[in-house]
C-alpha cells in the first residue's frame, strides 16, 4: 500500500500537493505545526496510488512517498 | 521525519540526498523550492555531487547554499555569470552553474549574462522569472508584464512610463555562444518534469563542452503577486505563459 | 633572479605577475594600462593560465572574485575610472576573505579625467571606495623594477592575510622603460599548496565550501576578526624607504613616481648645504605611521609632495599629530613635478620652518 508522509517541520501549508492529488486524498491538518502552519496531511491513505505527484509539486520537499 | 526507520525497499520517493534538513526560507508555494529540488536531483543523477559549484545570486535565492549540499559562491547582484566564468576558467572539469532571478539576470546583470552566454562559456544558467523583485518586497522587474501591478508600478506597468517586459531568453537564443536555450515552468507536475529534463540537458551540455545554456523557469511569487500559491499558479498559466511562451528556443546539443 | 633587461613598466608588471604565479587575468581596456592585458593575452596561456577580456570592469573584478575562490592567483588591472567600477568586487573579495591582486595604473581624475599619470587615487586606494569595514594592502612602486617585483610581494601578503592587495602605480611608471631585474625565482602555483578555504568540493572528506559575503548572524564576529587582522598588519607590515632622514631638518614625504623627483630634489638641496631627507612609504596601507611619528620627533618640518591636490598629507598629519609643520606640494592634471621646483619649495619651506 503506498502512502505519503508530510514533514511538518518543512511544510508551509501552500497546499499545492492538495491541488494536484488525482485521488484527492490530501487535506489540511487540524493541528498547528511548530512553525505555525496547518500542514498538509494525507486524509485518506487508503486512496493513495503512490503517483508521486504531490512529491513533485511540493516546493518545500516536505513529502516522502512510501509503500508498505 | 521518520526516514531513519523506513526500509529502503519501501521508499518510493524522498528528498534528494543533496538537499539537507534545513527548512527553506522561501514563502509558501514559492517556485524556488521546486527548482532547487530539480537542480539537486539532476546533479545527483549526473553523479556530479563532488564536482558541482553553484553561483548564487542576490535576491531570494541568495541562500541557496544553505539548502543544497554542493559548493557555492555567492555573487554580487547581477555578477553571477562573471563569477562563474572566473571559476570555470580555472577549473574546467567542474560543473559550474549560476542560479539567477529576473532582476539579477535581466536588469542589473544583463551585460554579464549576455556576454557570458555569448562567449560560449560552458556554464548553464538557471533563470527564475517571476516578474517581480521578491526579496525587496515586490517591486517592478524587467520582466513584469504590461498592466501587472507591483509596488513601484502601483497602477500597473505602463510601457510609456516603464518600458516593456524584457524577453532576455529570446535574446540569448540569438547568440552564437549558446547551445541550448529553453523556457519552462513549474506550475504543474507535467511542467516540472519537462523543466527537469531541460535542466539536465543544460548541465550535460556544459560538461560536454558544447557552450553556454539558459533555462528560464517561469515561476510564481505568491507573496509578491499577493495571491495564494494555488491562485498564483493559475495566474501564471493565464498571464505569464501567454507572454512568455514555453519551449526550446534553441537546441544545437544534438542529444 | 634575472639579468637586467630593459622593460616597459606595464610589461614588467605583467611578466612579474606571471612569474609570481598568476594564472587568471581578467581586464578591460583602458589607457594607460593596456600593455598589461595585452601581455597577459599573449603569455598567460603558455603557463596554463586563462585570460578573459571582460565586457566591463565590473565583470572583470567579479571574474577575479570567482577565480580567487578556486585558490588560483588571480588579478585584474585597470586605471582610475576603471578602478572606481571595480569597487563593488573589491568589497566582496574583502568580505569573502579572498586574496587577489588589483593593479591601478593611475590617470588624472575625477571623472574621465586625463590619460596622463597622476596620484589622485590615494584616498580611493587606502580608504576603499567600496562599502563596509574593509582594508586593502596597497603597494606603491616607484620604479619599473619594483613594478615587476611587487606582484610576488602582493600575493605573498594577500595570501598570508587572506585579503585583496593593490599595486598603485601611475601612467608614467606604466609607460616608461627602465633597466630592471626580477629578484625572485618564478613561482610554481602547483607548489603553493591547496588552500583549505577554496571552493573545492568534498575533497578529502571535508564539508562543502561556501564563499559568501552575506554574513547575517556572523557579520559582527567577522568584522571584529578582520579588524584584529588589520591591526596586526598595521603593526608588522609597513614598508618604507628612508634617505638621509637621520639628521635632516626638513623631510620630504613622497611615494611612487613623485618620490623619484623628490630624491633628485633632495640630492640637489644637499649639494647646497641643506639638511634634507626623503621618506618614501612603500606600503600606503598599512601606512608607516610610527616611522613618520618618529621623524617628527627630530626634524623641523615635513613637506609632502604628491601628484594630487593633497591626499596622503592627511595620513602624514595624523602621524605627526601637530608636533611640527606639515605642508603640501602638489602638481596634478597629469603634470609630474620637476626636481628643481620641489627643491625651491623645499628651500622656501626650510627657511620658513626655521
Amino acid at each position: 500500500m503506498p502512502r505519503i508522509e508530510v514533514d511538518a517541520n518543512r511544510c508551509k501549508a501552500c497546499y499545492l500537493c492538495v491541488s494536484v492529488c488525482p485521488k484527492k486524498c490530501l487535506g489540511k491538518s487540524k493541528t498547528i505545526s511548530k512553525k505555525g502552519y496547518f500542514p498538509a496531511v494525507q486524509e485518506r491513505p487508503q486512496d493513495c496510488i503512490g503517483c508521486k505527484m504531490c512529491y513533485v509539486m511540493c516546493p518545500d520537499v516536505a513529502i516522502t512517498v512510501l509503500k508498505d | 521525519m521518520q526516514n531513519d526507520v523506513i526500509a529502503p525497499e519501501n521508499l518510493v520517493y524522498a528528498k534528494p540526498k543533496l538537499m539537507n534538513d534545513t527548512p527553506m526560507h522561501y514563502c509558501a508555494g514559492c517556485s524556488h523550492g521546486v527548482v532547487h529540488k530539480l537542480v539537486a536531483e539532476v546533479i545527483e543523477e549526473m553523479g556530479m555531487a563532488d564536482k558541482a559549484i553553484g553561483v548564487s545570486p542576490v535576491g531570494c535565492a541568495v541562500f541557496a547554499y544553505r539548502y543544497l549540499d554542493i559548493d557555492w559562491q555567492e555573487a554580487a547582484h547581477g555578477r553571477a555569470p562573471a563569477v562563474a566564468t572566473g571559476i570555470k576558467r580555472c577549473w574546467p572539469d567542474r560543473l559550474v552553474f549560476t542560479y539567477q532571478g529576473d532582476g539579477d539576470l535581466a536588469a542589473i546583470g544583463t551585460a554579464e549574462t549576455l556576454h557570458m552566454l555569448n562567449r560560449g562559456e560552458n556554464i548553464p544558467i538557471i533563470f527564475i522569472n517571476n516578474a517581480i523583485y521578491g526579496m525587496t518586497g515586490g517591486q517592478m522587474a524587467p520582466t513584469t508584464l504590461i498592466g501587472q501591478k507591483t509596488t513601484t508600478c502601483p497602477y500597473g506597468r505602463d510601457p510609456k512610463l516603464n518600458g516593456y517586459p524584457l524577453k532576455i531568453t529570446e535574446m540569448a537564443a540569438m547568440l552564437n555562444g549558446t547551445c541550448f536555450v529553453s523556457r519552462q515552468s513549474v506550475e504543474n507536475v507535467a511542467s516540472i518534469r519537462k523543466a527537469k529534463r531541460a535542466i539536465r540537458k543544460a548541465f550535460q551540455s556544459a560538461m560536454d563542452g558544447k557552450g553556454s545554456s539558459l533555462v528560464e523557469i517561469v515561476s510564481t511569487c505568491s507573496s509578491g503577486w499577493k495571491l495564494s500559491p494555488v491562485k498564483a499558479n493559475e495566474w501564471l498559466e493565464e498571464h505569464m505563459l501567454e507572454f512568455y511562451q514555453k519551449g526550446d528556443l534553441k537546441d544545437t546539443t544534438g542529444y | 633572479m634575472t639579468e637586467k633587461t630593459l622593460r616597459k613598466g606595464n610589461e614588467a608588471l605583467a611578466e612579474g605577475a606571471i612569474r609570481a604565479g598568476v594564472r587568471f587575468f581578467a581586464g578591460y581596456p583602458i589607457t594607460p594600462q593596456n600593455e598589461v592585458p595585452e601581455y597577459m593575452s599573449a603569455h598567460i596561456a603558455d603557463e596554463g593560465g586563462a585570460f578573459v577580456q571582460a565586457e566591463s570592469e565590473l565583470a572583470a573584478i567579479n571574474m577575479v572574485y570567482g577565480a580567487a575562490a578556486t585558490g588560483t592567483r588571480a588579478m585584474t588591472s585597470s586605471s582610475s575610472p576603471g578602478i572606481s567600477l571595480k569597487q563593488e568586487g573589491i568589497t566582496y573579495l574583502a568580505s569573502a576573505d579572498l586574496p587577489c591582486l588589483i593593479v591601478n595604473v593611475m590617470r588624472g581624475g575625477p571623472g574621465l579625467g586625463s590619460i596622463s599619470g597622476a596620484q589622485g587615487d590615494y584616498f580611493q586606494a587606502t580608504r576603499g571606495g567600496g562599502n563596509g569595514d574593509y582594508r586593502v594592502i596597497v603597494l606603491a612602486p616607484n620604479s619599473v623594477e619594483e613594478l615587476g617585483n611587487f606582484p610576488k610581494l602582493a600575493f605573498d601578503l594577500a595570501e598570508k592575510y587572506r585579503m585583496p592587495a593593490m599595486i598603485l602605480a601611475d601612467g608614467i611608471l606604466g609607460q616608461m622603460m627602465e633597466s630592471m631585474a626580477f629578484n625572485f625565482d618564478p613561482v610554481d602555483p602547483n607548489k603553493l599548496g591547496k588552500f583549505d578555504w577554496a571552493v573545492d568540493i568534498h575533497k578529502n572528506g571535508r564539508a562543502k565550501a561556501n564563499v559568501f559575503s552575506y554574513k547575517g548572524d556572523n557579520l559582527i564576529a567577522d568584522v571584529v576578526e578582520r579588524a584584529k587582522r588589520y591591526g596586526l598588519i598595521e603593526k608588522t607590515e609597513a614598508r618604507f624607504e628612508e634617505r638621509n632622514c637621520e639628521n635632516a631638518d626638513v623631510i620630504l614625504v613622497a611615494y611612487g613616481l613623485s618620490s623619484r623627483a623628490c630624491l633628485e630634489a633632495v640630492n640637489h638641496a644637499k649639494e647646497q648645504g641643506l639638511k634634507v631627507g626623503l621618506f618614501r612609504p612603500i606600503t600606503l596601507w598599512p601606512f608607516p605611521e610610527k616611522q613618520i611619528a618618529a621623524l617628527a620627533g627630530h626634524c623641523k618640518g615635513i613637506l609632502v609632495a604628491e601628484m594630487n591636490a593633497g591626499q596622503m598629507i592627511e595620513d602624514v598629519r595624523w602621524a605627526v599629530n601637530g608636533r611640527i609643520p606639515v605642508r603640501h606640494y602638489g602638481r596634478f592634471g597629469g603634470i609630474v613635478p620637476d626636481p628643481s621646483e620641489i627643491k625651491e619649495e623645499l628651500i622656501k619651506f626650510a627657511n620658513h620652518a626655521e
